[in-house]
């Protein structure tokens, strides 16, 4: 479904990617581990079309993504609920979530998918009127996965859902991040919490500076005595 | 009592027109973050944009200016609305946009920049249409460094006087009207007679000089001059004008104003572009993921902002009709006091604007009714430097932050 080869991306002087490969295939959740500045990031953007990059393919669903802006993008299937999380802080919750939403016209399949959404995040129901910037974290994670689910993707790219999150919440994000793929979305996941990470997906990528330095069955990765090592905390 | 609210609806006027200027500057800054130094240049361009259309175009369609029907000064608005928008679009995307990305100082100077041009650019004078019989002057594009005056489209004429007689003109002598109903002049009341020639679309005033007393109906009053067209069995008015007069160019500019402000409100709370505006507005790269288009949505906020700028400068020029040449400290002025307007209701906030604006006028109106008008800028710089002391992010403005 998504076909990246050989992905550079530099900021300035600084490469930050020196050739990423990585294929997501559909139905899969596919995860991107890595440390703090392994170039997860900077992967997800220019796939999204924020970055310029230079690669030898950057494709979904066979068609080049490369030199395409970010709005258009969106439009082929591919969503990114960013790092950070994005919300317009300044619109009510019901306004980010007529945001993801934004690229679509049929009104009443939108009012459709916003229910199942609600279905996912209860929550979010209850905050509609809300001013967004007064959500707690976790709900802010939630709806910016809720509003990304808005613009009907094939492909989810979701960066670091768990940043910042209590433990328990964290537990809720990943049990929906399984749910939606489960209802036919295509994930591709960055995660520093690599645990989570590999339970939940098909297969894994490990990025060390910009570069891929393992890849595979996510269980397998999760065996494997050097991602558990330098990534499990294990011995 | 009568001064009191004088001024206060000085300070409505006034200060919708700072209100409108103001939300230029507040728009463009909202998404884009910086100062669009050219606004207020875009104001002058709207000013004088009008008087072309209404001194020298409207004559040409066989319209008399100053006789004009409200539709066709709804025109000239029309007209240096679209001009305008077409020039802050071009600004837009040939001056800003190939800085975006760049430090902000970069822009805010070429915003300077771009002020300094239309500044000098509008002085420069190349006829395009010669003058072409009485009343229909000359066409020069760009406007000239002469000052010129703006027909009043808008009568001069208060709403709230008082018909006191009427009647038609039996004879006319000289400025001398000859009474068909009898009337008392009253003391210290200024009166004036509105004939309205046959044919004329509107009533031409005169001031009545007769002292106060009685006089019976067949008595004559001496007026200021007799109108043009004046003929025995043209209609008449006697009116005693109004202590505290609402003058109608005041009330097309409030309600002008208003109406534009209505809309503008609608358009960013009430509908998906706006929506997508407030959106990029708090995070450009957010909202490009959601499949904004941001150029466009940035380009048609500087034609918003610029259309304003142009109602302000068509309404501003009806209520003073002398136009200074594009670069007069006036026009400064006006547009240095409109951005203080916008950073006094807090810069990025569209309510704040508005509020500033009205703010602004109030302290500069009643500063110069009540306590010396020389100092009239010195109130408005004096608020700024108070607002930046006590609240910095203006009025309305606040900090709104990301959780992380």
């Amino acid at each position: 479904m998504l076909d990246v080869s050989n992905l550079k991306v530099s900021y300035g002087a600084v490469q930050a990617l020196h050739g990423v490969s990585l294929r997501v295939e559909k139905g899969q959740i596919v995860t991107l581990i890595g440390s703090n500045g392994a170039g997860k990031t900077t992967t997800l953007r220019a796939i999204s079309g924020l970055l310029k990059c230079s690669a030898d393919r950057v494709a979904f669903e066979g068609r080049e993504l490369r030199g395409m802006p970010p709005h258009e993008i969106v439009r082929l299937g591919v969503a990114q609920a960013p790092e950070g999380r994005g919300i317009f802080a300044n619109l009510s919750v019901n306004e980010n979530l007529e945001m993801g939403a934004f690229i679509r016209n049929d009104v009443d399949r939108v009012r459709q998918d916003k229910k199942e959404v609600f279905e996912l995040f209860p929550r979010l129901k209850e905050r509609l009127a809300q001013n967004a910037g007064t959500l707690s974290g976790g709900e802010q994670q939630m709806l910016a996965i809720a509003r990304a689910l808005l613009t009907r993707p094939r492909l989810l790219l979701l960066d670091e859902p768990s940043l910042g999150l209590a433990p328990q919440i964290v537990q809720t994000i990943f049990k929906v991040i399984r749910e939606i793929n489960q209802a036919g979305t295509t994930i591709l996941l960055v995660e520093q919490n690599a645990h989570m990470a590999l339970k939940v997906a098909h297969r894994a990528y490990v990025l060390e500076v910009g570069r891929v330095a393992m890849e595979g069955d996510a269980k397998e990765l999760a065996k494997s005595d050097q991602v558990r090592k330098a990534y499990l905390g294990g011995h | 009592m009568g001064d009191l609210l004088q001024t206060l609806i000085t300070v409505i006027s006034v200060g919708s027109l700072y209100a409108l200027i103001a939300l230029g500057y507040t728009m463009v800054y909202g998404i884009l973050k910086f100062i669009n130094f050219a606004h207020s240049d875009v104001v002058v361009i709207g000013a004088w944009t009008s008087f072309t259309t209404a001194a020298v175009l409207l004559p040409r369609l066989g319209v008399t200016p100053t006789e004009a029907p409200w539709w066709a000064a709804a025109g000239v608005l029309m007209l240096a609305m679209v001009v305008c928008g077409l020039v802050g679009f071009c600004v837009e995307r040939f001056a800003y946009r190939p800085l975006r990305g760049a430090p902000r100082l970069n822009v805010l100077i070429t915003a300077i920049g771009v002020s300094l041009f239309f500044q000098n650019f509008g002085q420069l004078k190349y006829e395009v249409l010669k003058p072409d019989g009485p009343g229909k002057p000359a066409m020069s594009l760009p406007f000239g460094a002469q000052p010129q005056g703006m027909p009043r489209l808008v009568g001069s004429r208060a709403l709230n006087d008082a018909t006191v007689s009427r009647g038609t003109l039996a004879g006319v002598d000289g400025a001398v009207v000859r009474l068909s109903e009898g009337v008392s002049l009253e003391e210290r009341r200024q009166y004036s007679i509105r004939v309205t020639p046959a044919g004329a679309p509107r009533a031409i005033e005169a001031m009545v000089v007769a002292p106060a007393g009685r006089y019976e109906p067949g008595q004559d009053l001496r007026v200021g001059f007799m109108p043009a067209g004046a003929a025995p069995g043209s209609a008449y008015a006697l009116v005693r004008s109004a202590r505290v007069p609402i003058q109608l160019v005041d009330v097309a500019i409030v309600a002008t104003a208003g109406l534009l402000m209505v809309l503008l409100q609608l358009l960013v709370y009430r509908t998906k572009f706006g929506m997508a505006m407030r959106a990029v507005s708090f995070n450009t790269t957010t909202a490009s993921l959601m499949g904004v288009a941001v150029n466009r949505v940035i380009s048609l906020t500087f034609v918003l902002g610029t259309s304003l700028a142009a109602a302000a400068g068509f309404l501003y020029s009806l209520k003073y009709v002398t136009l200074q040449q594009t670069a007069h400290q006036g026009w400064v002025l006006l547009g240095l006091k409109a951005f203080v307007a916008a950073v006094v209701g807090g810069i990025g906030n569209i309510q704040g604007a508005v509020l500033g604006g009205f703010l602004i006028a109030f302290v500069e109106q009643f500063g110069a009714r009540y306590i010396s008008s020389d100092l009239r800028d010195v109130y408005v710089f004096g608020v700024l430097i108070l607002v930046l002391l006590l609240r910095p992010t203006g009025i309305l403005g606040s900090t709104v932050r990301e959780k992380v």
